[in-house]
Parts: C-alpha cells; sequence; structure tokens
C-alpha cells in the first residue's frame, strides 16, 4: 500500500468573482521514502495540492472532492483536532519565502521548541536539545548561540535550514517542499538541494518537491507529476518524463530548456497565456497555447493513457496515435458514456 | 472519472483528430476588456453603497445651503420681534417649531400666508432655520477653502522641496518636522485669538467684514500650520516618480518610459493627492466648529453649526432641539466627508483595502 | 545601549525641547503683538497686578529683554508670572490645581481606550465579517467621525437632564463619568478599528501559515503567534492619543464644568488673561511634546527590527 493515495482530489476556491477551480481532479501515489516531483507553471494548481493535503488552505479554500488517504487512513473530512496530530507531526511543509515564514517576535529557538514539545513526549530540556541536534543537522554552525537569536538575525539561506530543521524534528514520514529554493540565491540553492538530499538518504522520509525548475527535478526526484491548470497532464518516472514526453505541454517545457546542444538557437517559449481558471472552458486547459490542437482538443479533455507502466499522458495525441498504429478501436460517433 | 488505463474502445468522430484552427481555439480564451484606471476606479467607487449614498447626502446638503437662503424668507440675523421703529415684539422670541408671533398671528387671520418657522427661532428672535443653513454654508465653505489653501501651500512647497532637493530640501524638511511636532490645535486657538484682536479692526473696516477676523484667522492659520502633511505627501510623490524616470532612463527605454509614467505612475500620485485633499475637508470643518463651539469661531451675529450648539447649551433644558440640529447636521456632514474619502481611497488605492 | 540607539534617543529630545522653545517664543512674540501690549491694552488690569508685572519684567524695557526675563523664569523657576485677571494669584498656582484634575481624568480616559480598544478590536478581527463584527465596525465608525462635543453634549442632555442617571457634575466620583467617557470614545473607537485591521494584516502573514502547518492551536495562534505582532502599529498610536486627550479636555471641561487646565486655557483667552494664556499654553504644549516623544521611543523599544535612524 503507498505512504499517500491522492484520488480524484478536487480543491476550489470561492471567491467574490466566482469558483476558482485550483484543482481539478487529480490522483498520485507516493510511496515510503520517495521523492516526488510536482512541476508547473504559476496558477497550475501545484501548492494548492500541498495545502489541501496539509488542510492549510486559506478562508475561501475547500476540499470538494475526492479522497487522500494517508497510511490507510482518510484525511478529507477528519477534524480538526485529529489534523492539528498530524501536521508537523507526520507529515511537514516548508514553504517558499523564508524571509516571512518564521515569527520575528519569536526566537528560532522557541520556534523550533514549539512543534517538538507539541508532538512527542519530551520535557523542556530534552526538546532543547533536540533543537539544538537539528540545528547541528542542517549545517547551522554555532547551534547554542542561533537557539537565543531572532529570524532577522539570519540570512535567506540559513533561514530555510531552520525551516526544514523544524520540519523535520519530529521525524515525519512525509516532508512536503513548496518551492524551497525560488526565493534564494543560485549558489545558495544549490546548497539546499544537497542538504535535503542527504538528509533524505539519511532519515528515508518521503519528499514530495513543488518547483517550476525542471533542474531541482532531475537532481532530486524519483518521479515527476507535470501539473497544469489543475489537472495532471503526465506523471512517470524522471527518465521517462524527461526523455520520452508524451504531452504536448510536458514537449514544451523541455523544448524551452536551454542546453549545451541548443547553444547559439532561439529559446522556445510556450506563448500565450495560461487559462482563467475562473471561467474554465471545455476541452484541454492547454489547447490555446498548443501548436498541436486539434478539434477534438477543443471540445473534450483527454482520458488518460498509459504509455507503459512508468508513464501516464492525458494528451489526445497519445490516442491519435493509438488509433493509427491499432492499439485502440473507435466505434464511430456515438452518445459519449462513462465506461 | 474513472480512469481507464487503455480504452481499448472510443466512441469519437474521425474528424475530431483533425488539427484546431484559430477560430476554435479563440473560444476557450475570453479576454477581459481592459480600462484606464480612472474607469477601474470609478468602477470600484460606485460599487461601494455607502460612498454613493454619502456622496448624495453631501450634494444634497451642499446645494441647499447654497440655493435656500436665495428664497428664504428670513435673514440669518434679522430678529424678527426688533423692526425700527415698533417697540420690541418679544413674542418672537424663543418660539418652538411651527409657532408663531404676535404680528404674524395677526396677519394670519387677515388671510395672510405666513411663511412657517420650521425649527422655532431663537432667544434673540431670529428664525432658526436660515441660521442654521447659513451655519452649514459657513462650515462647508471653511472646509472647502481651508482645503485648497492646504493643498496650494503644500504642494507648492513639496515640489519644491523634492524637485531641487539638496539644501533646500533638508531645510524645508526641518522646518516640516518643527512644524508637524507642534501641538496644532493649541497654535490655532492661540493665533486665531491673536489674530483676530489684532486684525480684527483692519478687517472691519475692509470687504472682509461680512465673514468676520475670526474665520479670516482660520484661514490664516491653516494656511501656516496644515500644509505639512501635504507637503510631505507631494514630495513623496516626486521623489518616487524621479525614482521611476532615473531607472526607466537607465534602461535606454527612451519615450516608451515616458508614456508608462505618464499612464501609471501620474494618475497614482494625482489620485492620492486628491484623495488627501478631500480627506481633509472633513477635518477642516471639524476644527472650524470645535473652535466655534469653544467660542473662538465666528463672530456674532453670523451663525456657524459650532457656535449654535454653543449656545444652545444653556437651553438645553427646555429647548434641546436647538442644540441637536446643529449637532445633527455637522455630524452628518463630517460622517459623510468621512464616509466618501474612505470610498474613494479603497477605490482609487486598493493596496491600502482591509 | 548601542551608540546608534542613544544618538537616536538625544536627537529625539533635541527635538522636543526646540518645539517647546519654538512654542514659548511664538507664544511670547505672539501676545505681545497685541497692539498696544497684552498688558495695558486692556483697561480692567489692576493696580497690583501692574506693579508686579512691572517689577518682574519692567514693562518699558525693549522686548527682547523681556523675553530674556520670561524665558529665565520658566526655565529655572516654572515662574510664569500673575495672573492678570484673577489677582493675587500666580499662573504657576492656577495651573497647578488645574492640572491635578485634567491629568487623572485623562489618564483614566487612555487607560479606558486602551484596555477596551484592544480586546474589543481583537473580537472582531477573530469574528471577520460576523454580526460582532459589523456591530462593533459600525459603532466605531461613528464614534471616530462625530466631534466630540456633540458627543458630550448629548449625554449631558440624556443622562443627566432626561434619565438623571449621571450628575452633570460635582466632587462625586460619579461626575467624572460623562466627561471621561465622552473623551474616551475617539481613541477607544480608533484603537479598536486599529487593532483590528492590524490584526487581520498579520493573520495573513507567511508565519501564521508556518504555525498552522506545525499544528499549533488556533488559541495559540491568535494569542500567543499572532498578537506580539499586531500590537506594534496600536503602540505607535500612543503619542497621538495623548495628544488628542489633551485638545479633548478644553471641549470636555467646558461642558461638564470641569475647573481642568484645559476649561483655564479656554476661559483665558476670552478674559484676554494674557499670562495665563501664555501660561496655560505652555504648559499644554509641554504635555503634549512629552506624550509624542513618549510613544515614539516607545514603538522603536518594542519592535526588535526597526533600525535606529
Amino acid at each position: 500500500m503507498a505512504l499517500l493515495e491522492v484520488k480524484d482530489l478536487r480543491t476550489s476556491f470561492f471567491t467574490d468573482a466566482g469558483e476558482v477551480k485550483a484543482v481539478n481532479g487529480i490522483s498520485f501515489q507516493l510511496d515510503s521514502g520517495k521523492v516526488l516531483g510536482i512541476v508547473g507553471e504559476s496558477g497550475s494548481g501545484k501548492s494548492v495540492t500541498a495545502y489541501s493535503i496539509m488542510q492549510i488552505l486559506a478562508g475561501t479554500g475547500k476540499i470538494i472532492g475526492g479522497s487522500i488517504k494517508f497510511d490507510g487512513k482518510e484525511l478529507v473530512g477528519i477534524s480538526e483536532k485529529e489534523m492539528k496530530k498530524i501536521r508537523g507531526n507526520k507529515i511537514s511543509i516548508i514553504f517558499q519565502d523564508p524571509m516571512t515564514s518564521l515569527n520575528p517576535t519569536y526566537t528560532i529557538g522557541h520556534q523550533l521548541m514549539e512543534a517538538i514539545l507539541l508532538h512527542t513526549d519530551r520535557n523542556k530540556k530534552q526538546a532543547y536539545e533536540r533543537a539544538v541536534e537539528m540545528l547541528r543537522l542542517v549545517n547551522v554552525n554555532e547551534p547554542e548561540k542561533r537557539m537565543k537569536q531572532y529570524p532577522f538575525e539570519f540570512s535567506g539561506g540559513m533561514r530555510q535550514r531552520v525551516m526544514i530543521a523544524m520540519a523535520l524534528a519530529c521525524e515525519p514520514d512525509i516532508l512536503i517542499a513548496d518551492e524551497p529554493t525560488t526565493a534564494l540565491d543560485v549558489t545558495i540553492q544549490a546548497q539546499i538541494i544537497e542538504l535535503m538530499n542527504s538528509l533524505q538518504k539519511q532519515l528515508g522520509m518521503a519528499i514530495i518537491m513543488i518547483t517550476h525548475d525542471l533542474g531541482v527535478i532531475a537532481q532530486m526526484c524519483d518521479e515527476v507529476i507535470v501539473m497544469y491548470a489543475g489537472s495532471i497532464c503526465e506523471q512517470g518516472t524522471v527518465d521517462e518524463i524527461f526523455y520520452n514526453p508524451c504531452h504536448e505541454y510536458t514537449k514544451g517545457l523541455m523544448r524551452s530548456i536551454p542546453t549545451a546542444d541548443t547553444a547559439g538557437q532561439r529559446l522556445q517559449p510556450i506563448s500565450g497565456t495560461p487559462i482563467d481558471l475562473l471561467n474554465m472552458p471545455k476541452g484541454c486547459p492547454f489547447a490555446p497555447r498548443c501548436d498541436a490542437a486539434m478539434k477534438i482538443c477543443t471540445q473534450d479533455t483527454a482520458k488518460p493513457y498509459d504509455i507503459n507502466e512508468n508513464h501516464r499522458a492525458t494528451c489526445w495525441m497519445n490516442i491519435k496515435k493509438g488509433v493509427e498504429n491499432g492499439t485502440i478501436e473507435i466505434k464511430g460517433e456515438e452518445e459519449q458514456t462513462n465506461e | 472519472m474513472d480512469i481507464k488505463k487503455n480504452p481499448l474502445s472510443m466512441h469519437i468522430n474521425v474528424d475530431s483528430f483533425l488539427p484546431a484552427s484559430d477560430e476554435d481555439k479563440a473560444y476557450m480564451v475570453k479576454m477581459r476588456p481592459s480600462s484606464t484606471f480612472f474607469k477601474d476606479g470609478v468602477k470600484r467607487l460606485l460599487k461601494n453603497k455607502v460612498a454613493v449614498v454619502s456622496f448624495f447626502i453631501i450634494v444634497i446638503i451642499t446645494l441647499s445651503s447654497i440655493i435656500l437662503p436665495f428664497f428664504w424668507p428670513y435673514g440669518y440675523e434679522q430678529q424678527l420681534g426688533n423692526k425700527f421703529p415698533y417697540p420690541v415684539d418679544n413674542s418672537y422670541s424663543n418660539l418652538k417649531p411651527f409657532e408663531y408671533g404676535e404680528t404674524e398671528k395677526a396677519r394670519m387671520e387677515a388671510g395672510e400666508k405666513v411663511f412657517p418657522h420650521i425649527f422655532g427661532t431663537d432667544a434673540q428672535g431670529r428664525d432658526y432655520f436660515i441660521r442654521v443653513v447659513y451655519g452649514t454654508r459657513i462650515s462647508l465653505a471653511v472646509g472647502f477653502f481651508a482645503s485648497i489653501i492646504v493643498l496650494i501651500i503644500g504642494m507648492l512647497i513639496g515640489s519644491i522641496s523634492g524637485y531641487f532637493g539638496g539644501v533646500i530640501d533638508l531645510v524645508l524638511m526641518r522646518i516640516v518636522d518643527v512644524i508637524y511636532s507642534l501641538p496644532d490645535m493649541l497654535m490655532v486657538i492661540l493665533l486665531a485669538a491673536v489674530l483676530n484682536v489684532t486684525l480684527g479692526d483692519a478687517i472691519d473696516k475692509s470687504f472682509l467684514k461680512g465673514i468676520g477676523g475670526n474665520i479670516i484667522s482660520l484661514f490664516i492659520v491653516f494656511a501656516l500650520l496644515y500644509w505639512v502633511s501635504m507637503a510631505r505627501l507631494v514630495r513623496g510623490q516626486i521623489l518616487s516618480l524621479r525614482e521611476q524616470e532615473y531607472v526607466l532612463a537607465s534602461k535606454a527605454a527612451g519615450a516608451k518610459g515616458g508614456w508608462i509614467i505618464r499612464k501609471h505612475l501620474i494618475p497614482n500620485c494625482v489620485s492620492v493627492i486628491f484623495i488627501s485633499t478631500a480627506l481633509q475637508i472633513p477635518s477642516a470643518i471639524f476644527t472650524e466648529s470645535y473652535l466655534s463651539f469653544l467660542g473662538l469661531g465666528v463672530n456674532a451675529p453670523m451663525p456657524s453649526l459650532g457656535s449654535l450648539a454653543n449656545d444652545a447649551l444653556n437651553g438645553i433644558q427646555s429647548y434641546f432641539y436647538r442644540l441637536l440640529i446643529p449637532a445633527v447636521v455637522v455630524s452628518l456632514i463630517v460622517l459623510s466627508l468621512n464616509l466618501f474619502g474612505d470610498g474613494l481611497r479603497d477605490a482609487f488605492d486598493p493596496k491600502l483595502n482591509d | 545601549m548601542s551608540t546608534k540607539t542613544l544618538a537616536y534617543i538625544l536627537k529625539r529630545i533635541g527635538l522636543a525641547l526646540l518645539t517647546v522653545w519654538v512654542v514659548i517664543t511664538i507664544t511670547f512674540f505672539v501676545m505681545h503683538a497685541v497692539p498696544g501690549g497684552p498688558f495695558l491694552r486692556e483697561k480692567a488690569v489692576s493696580e497690583t497686578a501692574q506693579a508686579a508685572l512691572e517689577a518682574k519684567y519692567g514693562l518699558d524695557k525693549p522686548l527682547i529683554v523681556q523675553y530674556g526675563t520670561y524665558l529665565k523664569d520658566i526655565i529655572t523657576k516654572f515662574d510664569f508670572g500673575p495672573s492678570i485677571k484673577h489677582r493675587g494669584q500666580t499662573v504657576t498656582g492656577m495651573i497647578r490645581d488645574g492640572l491635578k484634575t485634567s491629568v487623572s481624568i485623562g489618564l483614566i480616559a487612555a487607560f479606558s481606550a486602551l484596555f477596551i480598544g484592544v480586546p474589543l478590536g481583537a473580537v472582531a478581527a477573530i469574528n471577520r465579517n460576523k454580526i460582532v463584527d459589523r456591530i462593533i465596525m459600525v459603532f466605531t465608525t461613528l464614534f471616530v467621525s462625530l466631534p466630540s462635543f456633540i458627543m458630550g453634549s448629548l449625554f449631558l442632555y440624556l443622562f443627566s437632564q432626561q434619565l438623571k442617571w449621571l450628575p452633570a457634575n460635582g466632587d462625586k466620583w460619579t461626575g467624572y463619568i460623562m466627561p471621561i467617557i465622552t473623551l474616551a470614545l475617539y481613541p477607544l473607537s480608533y484603537i479598536t478599528r486599529l487593532t483590528r485591521s492590524s490584526m487581520l494584516d498579520v493573520f495573513g502573514q507567511d508565519y501564521i501559515r508556518t504555525a498552522k502547518a506545525k499544528g499549533v492551536s488556533k488559541g495559540n495562534i491568535i494569542f500567543g503567534h499572532a498578537m506580539k505582532n499586531s500590537l506594534i502599529p496600536v503602540i505607535t498610536y500612543f503619542g497621538p492619543m495623548l495628544a488628542y486627550i489633551v485638545t479633548g479636555s478644553l471641549v470636555v471641561e467646558k461642558i461638564f464644568g470641569i475647573p481642568g487646565i484645559g476649561s483655564k486655557f479656554v476661559t483665558s483667552i476670552t478674559d484676554r488673561d494674557y499670562t495665563l494664556i501664555m501660561g496655560t499654553t505652555i504648559v499644554l504644549a509641554m504635555l503634549i511634546v512629552i506624550m509624542n516623544l513618549i510613544g515614539d521611543l516607545l514603538y522603536k523599544v518594542v519592535d526588535p527590527r526597526i533600525s535606529f535612524d
């Protein structure tokens, strides 16, 4: 049984302007000790997915459908009291901007010890020692001195390390990292990624790495989910996705990375802008920007198609290819029924 | 949605696999119409019901205060029982609303139509309704003109300071600091009292007699003290404009840079300054009525809402409505102006919304 | 204490002193700008007062010298001279009598505004957009816009004359209830709104999201994580609030007939008691400047992030 099973998750935000369908029916699994990457543009729903799992959606957000099973236990609909025991304890999350994610009026020590005291049986002294141990683990020097300091005395990279320490203090089964390096300098980015890799090997927790940076995916992840406009376009192992992308959007992403081979050539961005989540039209959400779009793409969303056991894509192009090489049989136009 | 791993059979029309045309795609993307900063703001403002209602209240009050005196049969200083050379008729003092004095009653019995005293009369037999209207006029005029004075002086000094910078800026801002830290009410009262005494004689001889020494003093005091916030604001706006220009120029944008400034930054500056002025008006009206209430405002017989309230304090037992009416009117004016100003700010400066 | 901090404190104190000096100077020269001089213009100045003033300031000496004497007397002895209108009384004495009353009323009003306003604002923020919040917002908007002399007069009429619940004035402590309430209403409403918007702002911050993600309870988030950060803007309001209370006391003391320093100031102007005018103006101004200074320094102390420049 997988550690985390997400089935047909739907999350919407009910704003004054209407219902924003941020996550529109996604399904994936996470196994113990594996690193899963979620990649997509801003607005693709990747952060909302994470917040849905942790159930820390902002005011107007609600999970309106689907299931999230953690270790066999259903999370959607459980009481807040039960969820509090899981947050920071069994599932932890670190956020994008370390500069604003720590409370400026509490010491680092206080914030570290808070989670430990909340979720474990340790007394204050033991919690203190555990906190110092965690700081050492994330390579913060002079940990005892640091415990008494305030966040504004730390640099961005150090604050992110503290966040990681806070998240791992209770030995969670899953660590969710929501764009942890986006707000940091490039050199610090590399350090943090390296730290997370080594911690993963040491402690063995599963990680969900959310990012828009394909380089990070390549360095850290075993499997990848590509999201666009609240749906999953394509999912599979890192090798499959990188070397054999089967969704037009993923192909576009791969094409837009400058590599040594493409040196001297024009960069190929994906044209157009993302779709309006307030008024989702019928059809594939990527169709307006897709050069290879077909008429059916503007009329209906594709069904997920397994390219092999490690790779699934939701793109009409694959179905067309399937039709062309005979693996899929079409029965002409009859009324569409859900089989 | 049931996930089918390998749809071995599907119901699809083969033609659907033909490439999609641009028209096919176009329906999926609905563009929202773009509009200017000003139009956006006005739209937001109109959605704010409280602000719209407040605006109408202000307009109605202002129009009445301007128009009514023209066709009202009574003057604000007209003591109805005191027509020279007839003996003083006390029946006109302290009439309750819709009561009439002796001679008026006589005229009515003779078949004449006499315009009613809607709010009665005061202790000197003056029609109270028209006095309230005049009081409103004074309050509104003071509020408006004081704000204009503050705007002009503040803009002048703020622009000079911001544009020239250097020593001029330094000196001006130090002066601003000191004036800003002065306790304004005290200075206002003091200066108003003194100016009234010193300039009072001079004013009485000139064309400004109708307005009264105290009000002139009030304007002078406003001119001397209240421009500082506006100056700081304008200076800040000019400094930020300069910074944007510098940055754009260094990016060699040329004409395009100027366009960006004109289209986005200047409307923003203007709106900030406009809103600040708009919110200055209720503050000025409040100051004027406060001073008048203390007896330091307009000169008798010219009424002000504050002085009317002050006069009514003595008769509060028997004639409570004489206090209530100016109180309600001034409260309504200040409240409506504040709510409208708040609405303006929410509409045109959405970064500050709650 | 670091040198930067010290430099800042000294700079602020310096500005405060400068302001007080400016007030004294303006007051002095403005008073003497009245043609014929303040002391000579009004015929009703008594013989004794004339003589006393003559002795003190030497009324025929040049203005600058008089100014110097005046300044010296204030700085060294807190002596503002004799009252012109009230025979035999010194300005300093009269001010001292009035100060006691005014300060006690003012402080009680200030504390009420603070200790009622902050919890009220917190309640409003926690229950955002629910009935409780809407009611609080309506009332505070009202009280923030209505001039204090209106509220005061209404209270006087309602509670004293019509309902006969509270005495209009007097020595019993009940006579002070209405003045204090009238004085406190505006700052209370302002603090409530300030606390509310400040808390709402804090609730939207990232570090609150982090706390929630750690499993911290709602109560702990509101009163632990959020509260400290929310109070910072409220503390910046201290100075202006106390300044408002000083000016508000002018109106309140008039309506309720309280013989505090505020009412002395107002009557001194209508009486043309020039030494009293000058004395009360200067003392009131000093109070305001000191309050603003305290507020400024307090703010820098509370927020560890602010740099001292």
